[in-house]
């Protein structure tokens, strides 16, 4: 049970660092430290094969993709952006509102059951992948054309436009 | 990994709706707050993290594995949008050399 909250503080706490820091490449290894703590929530709850997914799809493609552009663009030091005071602090009490509201709701619902999990195979392989190729296989298959048409776009968007070079 | 998972059986459901709160609007605060366009975009994916965890969590209490299955949908989605964003983005970058989302101001018109 401590293990639960002891991951969650370290969530929160490097989510924070992700948007405070000020240079970033800092930012995204700290967003790769928080998604970390997320696959670790993931195997908590035992689901094996998301936290899979999570640790080689976001770990290993999202975030090298976001590095590899960050390193592509090469920002300078003097070129980083700060938006003012009044508007960081106008933000951060927007959000403040938004936790504040969302956890008044929670708590009208009142105490809630603990997570408990009636069936360990539930976020196994196996049981996920009936699921998936039995109810979701159309999905799964529009999903492909969707990863294709991403792929095209991407690469259509990323390369220079021959009239105007 | 039986007493892995005996370790959750104790944590109520409103703190993993608690926790997705916190880091939704984290991911909320830090749109707002930067004007790095590639930080705003990992401001975005901390928010569909957030909510990838709290459709586990609801799975997993349910004992129903259609969340898990969105949530692998999810990250498909992730997937592709990353993609196309940082394309957009490296183009911005080539046409304005700045990733300031301010720069973009002329949009509105």
């Amino acid at each position: 049970m401590s293990t639960f909250y002891f991951i969650a503080f370290l969530s929160i706490f490097f989510s924070i660092l992700v948007i405070s820091a000020k240079n970033p490449v800092h930012s995204i290894l700290y967003l790769i430290l928080t998604f970390f703590t997320f696959t670790v929530h993931y195997i908590l709850m035992n689901a094996q094969f998301l936290a899979i997914v999570n640790f080689i799809v976001y770990m290993g493609a999202i975030l090298v993709l976001f590095l590899y552009t960050l390193m592509l663009i090469n920002l300078n030091k003097e070129s980083e952006p700060v938006k003012p005071f009044m508007v960081k602090f106008a933000g951060v009490f927007g959000g403040g509102i938004l936790i504040i509201a969302l956890v008044a709701s929670l708590k009208s619902i009142g105490i809630s059951d603990p997570v408990v999990l009636k069936n360990p195979d539930l976020g196994l392989v196996k049981n996920l992948g009936k699921v998936l190729f039995n109810e979701f296989l159309l999905p799964f298959e529009v999903s492909s054309i969707l990863l294709l048409s991403a792929m095209v776009g991407a690469v259509l968007l990323a390369t220079k436009d021959p009239k105007a070079a | 990994m039986e007493s892995l998972t005996n370790t959750i059986q104790a944590v109520p459901l409103n703190h993993y709706i608690l926790l997705s709160t916190i880091i939704f609007s984290i991911g909320v605060i830090g749109v707002l707050i930067r004007r790095n366009a590639i930080v705003i975009f990992m401001s975005v994916e901390l928010m569909l993290n957030a909510v990838n965890l709290l459709l586990t969590a609801f799975s997993v209490y349910r004992g129903d594995a259609t969340g898990q299955v969105f949530v692998f949908f999810i990250m498909a989605l992730a997937a592709a949008e990353v993609a196309v964003g940082l394309a957009i983005i490296v183009m911005i970058y080539r046409n304005t050399n700045s990733v300031d989302i301010n720069v973009l101001n002329r949009l509105k018109w």
